[in-house]
């Protein structure tokens, strides 16, 4: 089994669905003759032809607007916004159009469509190329929202949410693209290809959306975590030697509570972590989701160790990322509560 | 050097000005020759400035932009525009009467819509905004099924979920109203571009008021119509008022809004939105450009909000007196009429009888869409159905909400 980078997981989902489907269309910022400032639309449009995939202007509403027509007219569009910090100006479609469509209509209309966009932080991007906004989508009523950790995994969740009828929000962790990052930024860059889960099937196969995956059994804790913070997550509890259960959400809507419920009714315990900002993040939503479910089987509270409340900063980003050594500190705490 | 103090300029509504209404740069009917649907964009600029009108004072169809309907189709948008009317005057009433909450007249606006509709074909696809209730009665869809929307009643397709008005029909090529101001002009514009990359035959066709070409989305619909040359007709309606503001607070003041479309490298024309003949021919020259591959068109219709923005506004606060009384381009139903008349197709007497006809199939189907419930009595969807539709499958989050509400 070919072993391959997230980006070229990403782009063989887009080449396995343009070739099966006519209907798959990718467009955005640099997608068409550059083939995206990250590579992941490289070689489509040679492949698919200029009307398949193409560049468009710098207009995240217009390309989300045009792409919610599109899904409207019976074609399935992929769209890239180049990063996720420039997402604000296709909210409105995003939310108010794309999200509601199908129940505005009493389903006469509905908008099948994937925004992709590159989210997070680890690259010295600073405010405005490393956000991680995922909660201001999994607030709205309508739309999914995945984040793979892994090239195997982000093939075959972007093949599951171009073939899902309704609108996908598709964040790519941009840290992860080129291997599997874990916190220690001060360490050599660790290629994919030394991860297991680089192996990555050829052809068309789906990861389904809504479905978590148990990373790293384990009786102590709990961590729940998605995107990055997986990896980041794995060094912490080899850090401390603590044997923590990790759980790959992988789809935050719908969320598969069941997984997170089993997994916290037997440790007892629970780490959330994510880049975000900490307030109304995601990470409130899953304490809320485990004290109403298993509040009767916890032994401490409830820690989430995230992103600051602060915008993300340039030269500071090491102390706003949440490492290992962050995570590692709050599972000790955790342990000895 | 001293410099005076710097002072704003604070737009006021032209019309307050005695009836001034020099901003419509009105040209005399017949003055605007109509150009061939392939012509060079560059070579149309002052087609943005003029106005397109067809039907002169006395009545009669004159210049190149006439002929463009029969007799016989000419009478069936005198009807179509009458049936309208009434359709408001009915919907207003029954709001008032407390049978739904809110409604939204098109009264003065009829035109545009019940010509516009005319030109299109079984499958162009309409992004409409909350005036354009004309496209669908233009095209004989069941006023009983627009009705049972309005009243959020059992038989509401759209299930009771969305303010009255805000209707939907794919069969008529009617897309969902959204609301947000907008936001659909470049859906629009998507949808003709996937026409377009399909090889299909179909055109779209997205609407939008003067006051919210303010907005981001209209500017984003322009720059990829200009980009693509997708087969779209881009229709912005100048009815003077968006709520309150007049149309100089949305930058008519300096320009028309046709003019915007030159930055685009788009075709545009301005055109008299109460002269019924006027926007057929206008539209169909659109229509036709789109389908043969020409790319967009922008169409500023001039026209005159005759009625409030909604049954929640009163225009008496704000709108200048007499704004109404001496608005230059007349009533699109009785201009239509004159026009019939001086040309032996239409009488007084046949006029009143069709008004009388169509008042009584509007109270008929007034009294069928009530017996189906009111917002305020009678059957209207359960609100287990508030949980449908939201996602294609219901997620598990959503049947569980669904089971605390007790359903």
């Amino acid at each position: 089994m070919p072993r391959w980078t997230m980006i070229e997981a990403i782009r063989d989902a887009l080449n396995v669905m343009m070739a099966h489907d006519d209907r798959v269309v990718v467009f955005g910022q640099d997608v068409g003759r550059f083939g995206g400032v990250f590579r992941c639309t490289d070689g489509l449009q040679g492949k698919y032809g200029a009307s398949r995939c193409f560049d468009t202007p710098i207009s995240e509403s217009g390309i989300v607007g045009v792409a919610v027509g599109m899904g409207a007219y019976g074609l399935r569009p992929v769209a890239e916004i180049q990063f996720a910090d420039y997402m604000y100006p296709a909210y409105d479609q995003i939310v108010s159009e794309a999200a509601r469509l199908r129940f505005r209509s009493a389903g006469e209309f509905s908008a099948p469509l994937v925004v992709r966009m590159p989210c997070g932080g680890g690259i010295f991007g600073a405010q405005t190329h490393s956000q991680s906004p995922e909660a201001l989508f999994t607030h709205v009523a309508g739309l999914k929202t995945v984040i793979p950790s892994n090239p195997h995994d982000a093939k075959g969740l972007l093949i599951a949410a171009i073939e899902d009828d309704d609108p996908v929000i598709f964040l790519e962790p941009k840290r992860i693209y080129n291997g599997p990052f874990d916190g220690h930024h001060d360490r050599p860059v660790v290629p994919w290809s030394t991860h297991e889960l680089s192996e990555t099937p050829e052809g068309y196969y789906t990861v389904p959306l809504g479905e978590a995956a148990v990373r790293r059994e384990g009786a102590d804790v709990t961590i729940l975590a998605y995107g990055t913070m997986v990896h980041v997550a794995e060094a912490a509890c080899h850090l401390v030697g603590i044997d923590a259960e990790i759980i790959d959400l992988r789809t935050l809507v719908p969320l598969d509570l069941e997984t997170v419920v089993r997994s916290v009714s037997k440790t007892g315990r629970c780490v959330i972590v994510h880049e975000a900002t900490r307030t109304s993040g995601f990470g409130a939503e899953l304490a809320a989701q485990i004290q109403e479910h298993c509040f009767y089987h916890l032994e401490t509270p409830i820690v989430r160790v995230t992103g600051w409340d602060t915008p993300y900063p340039h030269a500071q980003e090491w102390d706003y990322f949440p490492g290992p050594d962050r995570v590692g500190r709050a599972l000790t705490r955790l342990m000895e509560a | 050097m001293t410099s005076s103090p710097l002072t704003l300029h604070i737009p006021v509504p032209l019309p307050c000005r005695d009836g001034d209404f020099s901003h419509l740069h009105l040209s005399d009917a017949g003055g605007v020759d109509r150009p061939p649907v392939d012509v060079r964009e560059d070579k149309i600029h002052s087609l943005a400035y003029r106005l397109i009108r067809v039907l002169d004072d006395e009545g009669r169809a004159v210049g190149s932009w006439s002929g463009t309907r029969s007799v016989e189709q000419l009478r069936s948008g005198l009807r179509a525009m009458l049936k309208t009317r009434a359709y408001d005057v009915r919907m207003a009433m029954m709001q008032r009467q407390r049978k739904t909450s809110f409604y939204m007249q098109c009264k003065g606006e009829e035109a545009i819509a019940c010509a516009f509709q005319a030109a299109l074909k079984p499958g162009d696809m309409n992004f409409p905004t909350y005036r354009q209730q004309g496209l669908l009665i233009a095209q004989d869809w069941p006023v009983v099924d627009m009705m049972c929307q309005v009243l959020s009643n059992e038989k509401d397709r759209m299930k009771g979920r969305q303010l009255p008005v805000f209707y939907s029909a794919p069969e008529a090529g009617f897309f969902s109203i959204s609301g947000n101001l907008a936001t659909q002009y470049v859906q629009a514009v998507g949808w003709a571009m996937a026409s377009a990359m399909r090889g299909d035959t179909r055109v779209a066709a997205a609407w939008i008021g003067e006051g919210s070409t303010a907005e981001n989305d209209f500017h984003a619909a322009l720059v990829f119509a200009s980009v693509y040359r997708p087969p779209v007709i881009l229709n912005v309606v100048n009815n003077q008022w968006a709520i309150s503001t007049n149309q100089s607070v949305a930058g008519g003041e300096r320009t028309t809004f046709a003019a915007r479309a030159h930055g685009y490298g788009i075709p545009a024309l301005r055109v008299d939105g109460n002269d019924y003949l006027a926007v057929h021919a206008a539209a169909l020259w659109a229509v036709e450009r789109a389908r043969r591959n020409l790319g967009p068109t922008l169409i500023e219709w001039v026209t005159y909000r005759m009625a409030p923005h909604s049954t929640s506004d009163d225009p008496s606060k704000y709108r200048p007196q007499g704004d109404q009384s001496t608005w230059l381009l007349g009533d699109p139903i009785e201009r239509l009429k004159n026009h019939l008349i001086a040309i032996g197709a239409w009488s007084e007497e046949r006029h009143i009888q069709l008004k009388v006809e169509l008042d009584e199939e509007i109270s008929t189907a007034a009294r069928e869409a009530q017996s189906f419930g009111t917002l305020m009595e009678g059957a209207k969807c359960s609100p287990a159905s508030m949980f449908e539709d939201v996602y294609k499958v219901m997620p598990r989050h959503l049947r569980e909400q669904r089971q605390e509400l007790g359903f």
